[in-house]
């Protein structure tokens, strides 16, 4: 029997201007059903690309490996189908959308994925009910709805944007891609709230991170330590601490 | 008479019977104009991206009495039923270029007459001699809508409506519609045009703004897919008048919005904005030539392209700022999104000024969508297509908020969300 999501042997490689640029050098991570799974590692290291192919970017190229989301091939799958199979990532730099009303685009994106999944589509009445309401609970400003895409946003702003959109589209899997670069406290306890707030047995998430912050509120059931491409070590929630404390260079030699 | 079908090449001569048989000395003199100058090809500067060549692969016969009265209907219907405040608005429907009674709910604050009962000289803006379309029409020309619109009064909205309807031989029509606001008065006029079949719809429109009157102006124009629209408009604006003009192209296998404008009073102010959204081997055409000939005059000018396929768009803004046109302010901008390798845009802004004090600007951009931009709405669940008509709506929307009449915005945000998911559908 398959895991909830099971990645093994997966290389990746991107061109680069030209140039063939091997990024994942054989990542191997599962993680079952319900768990909170975080991945350190130094700039660099691949991490940003890992979440990048899992969503289904077209410009990496795999060139090996396999990644099974709830027993289907997830390689496979369109970045949309992905969405409706119930993957969502939390970008790092999330996309401006000049001219597209973020309201009309949340609805668009949940009905898209409620058709999917064989549920009726909301109308614009309780579509906004929910909308408002998710926007409350993450301190969002009432007129974030109503303006474009993530345009004129705060990096804050683009941050909680993200978890309204990943409240609203209720995935299984969430992979959070540093969504805790340049929040300050505050906003970091409440993108984290939110998304402890979608914990359940149903739900799983892989945060990638540097800082040991988000982890004090998110408190991961294990963590991985990511280094040219390849998950060197994994262990429980005290990892993080350790790296925090003796930084990346010890772990990385010591799998050397 | 028969002289003149000998003189007649290129795509002349697919209306050559047609002009044997006119009479009456204003449309032979319009006659000799073509004859003159023949309808022009690529070599004439202002045809030069934009060739008339399919007019010569048919003959166009004149549209005969009798039409698919079942098929016009439908049309009008479709037109009329994507959006609820459209649909209870006057209009001035013609069918083949005449006007249709039966099919018509004529204004109440709009003085209407038509040219099948007036004769064709009036104020003419719109010159045989400058424009072989333009002779081609008034040698034509067998109707068209006069408005008139009294001083100081309201005429609220007004639809102005062309359907082509066409069996299996391709018809032309050439109507000549004129559109009069005296002193202080205003009117949003929508002009819509549709068809099926095989067909040449050649209107020419003119256009007179009085002083302080207000004319809002949005063509929707979703002809047929066989069609050939060549449009013409002239129009003139006196002191503190304004001329606030947009113009949405869906439709039509070969179309050409060619406008005429000329400020001649101080403080006069002009829009002529659009877009279009192409496809397959459909080409349009956008040209203007802008006349500052007051000062303290305003021009604005904002066009967008989204060309797909074989599409190819065209974009030819002239400004001319005559030398006692000081303190004017001009800008033009011309911007295309080109959704496939195969789609074209060429575009040619011109900028000629006789005054020293001035502000003009121009400028285009090219572009494609944004792949980031694509993914992103993909990875929260938006299907391809979809994600890529959002942002295709966006890009064009930002042309469609200058439409200054409400009401004809919404109707043309409509009619482009149907076009959008109608090609879903197909696809």
């Amino acid at each position: 029997m398959s895991q909830f999501l099971e990645i093994s042997g997966l290389c990746a490689r991107i061109d680069a201007d030209g140039q063939e640029k091997q990024i994942l050098r054989g990542v191997d991570l599962t993680i079952p059903p319900g768990e909170v799974h975080a991945i350190m590692g130094p700039n660099g290291c691949g991490k940003s690309t890992l979440s990048y192919v899992l969503a289904g970017r077209e410009d990496y190229e795999v060139t090996a490996g396999s990644v099974t989301f709830k027993g289907q091939d997830l390689l496979a799958m369109e970045p949309e189908e992905r969405a409706a199979a119930g993957l969502f990532l939390a970008f790092q730099s999330p996309i401006e959308l000049p001219g597209v009303n973020n309201a009309n685009f949340l609805r668009t994106a949940v009905n898209a994925v409620r058709r999917a999944r064989g549920l009726e589509e909301l109308d614009a009445v309780a579509f906004l009910k929910m909308a408002r309401e998710a926007a409350k609970s993450l301190s969002m400003a009432p007129d974030m709805l109503k303006r474009n895409v993530n345009v004129g946003f705060s990096g804050g702003e683009k941050k909680r944007n993200e978890v309204l959109q990943m409240t609203l589209l209720q995935p299984s899997f969430a992979i959070l891609d540093e969504t805790d670069s340049g929040l300050d406290v505050d906003a970091l306890r409440i993108v984290a709230e939110g998304v402890n707030r979608l914990r359940s047995p149903d739900f799983s998430a892989l945060v990638i991170t540097h800082h040991q912050k988000l982890l004090d509120y998110l408190v991961p059931d294990r963590i991985h330590v990511m280094a040219k491409g390849r998950i060197i070590l994994s262990g429980g929630p005290e990892l993080a601490k350790r790296i925090d404390q003796e930084g990346y260079t010890k772990f990385l030699a010591e799998a050397a | 008479m028969n002289a003149i079908s000998k003189d007649m090449s290129g795509p002349l001569s697919s209306f050559a019977q047609r002009l044997n048989d006119v009479e009456g000395a204003e449309r032979q003199a319009a006659i000799g104009a073509l004859l003159r100058t023949g309808l022009p090809d690529r070599h004439v500067e202002a045809w030069k991206y934009t060739s008339l060549r399919p007019l010569s692969a048919q003959e166009f016969q004149a549209p005969p009495a009798q039409y698919d009265a079942a098929q016009a209907k439908s049309l009008l219907d479709n037109l009329l039923s994507q959006h609820d405040a459209v649909q209870a608005l006057p209009r001035i429907v013609f069918v083949n270029g005449r006007f249709v009674k039966d099919l018509s709910l004529l204004p109440e604050g709009v003085d209407v007459s038509f040219f099948s009962q007036n004769s064709l000289t009036s104020d003419v803006q719109a010159s045989p001699d400058r424009d072989p379309l333009v002779a081609l029409n008034t040698a034509l020309v067998d109707d068209g809508a006069i408005l008139h619109v009294a001083k100081g009064a309201d005429a609220g909205r007004v639809l102005l409506i062309s359907l082509g309807v066409a069996g299996d031989t391709a018809i032309s029509f050439h109507p000549r519609h004129s559109v009069v606001l005296e002193e202080g008065a205003h009117l949003a006029l929508l002009s819509l045009s549709a068809g099926v079949g095989p067909y040449f719809h050649n209107p020419v429109t003119e256009v007179t703004v009085g002083e302080s009157a207000k004319l809002y102006h949005t063509t929707l124009q979703t002809e047929g897919p066989q069609a050939i629209a060549l449009a013409t408009t002239y129009v003139q604006v006196a002191g503190h008048g304004v001329y606030n003009s947009f113009a949405l192209g869906l439709g039509s296998l070969l179309s050409r919005h060619e406008v005429h404008a000329r400020l001649n009073a101080p403080h006069a102010q002009l829009h002529v904005n659009g877009a279009q959204n192409l496809a397959e081997h459909q080409v349009g055409d956008i040209t203007s030539v802008i006349t500052h000939a007051a000062s303290d005059c305003i021009s604005r000018q904002t066009v967008r392209n989204v060309l797909d396929g074989h599409a190819r768009g065209v974009f030819q803004g002239k400004v001319l700022v005559e030398q006692v046109a000081q303190k004017t302010d001009g800008y033009q901008m011309n911007q295309a999104l080109l959704l496939s390798e195969n789609a074209e845009i060429d575009a040619k802004p011109e900028l000629e000024i006789y005054a020293d004090d001035v502000r003009c600007s121009h400028g285009a951009t090219v572009g494609a969508l944004d792949d980031d931009q694509l993914f992103y709405m993909r990875s929260r669940g938006v299907p391809e297509a979809q994600a890529r008509h959002i942002l295709i709506a966006a890009f064009l929307d930002e042309a469609l908020s200058l439409i200054e009449d409400e009401t004809a915005q919404e109707y043309c945000r409509a009619m482009l969300a149907i076009r959008f998911s109608a090609e879903r559908k197909a696809a």
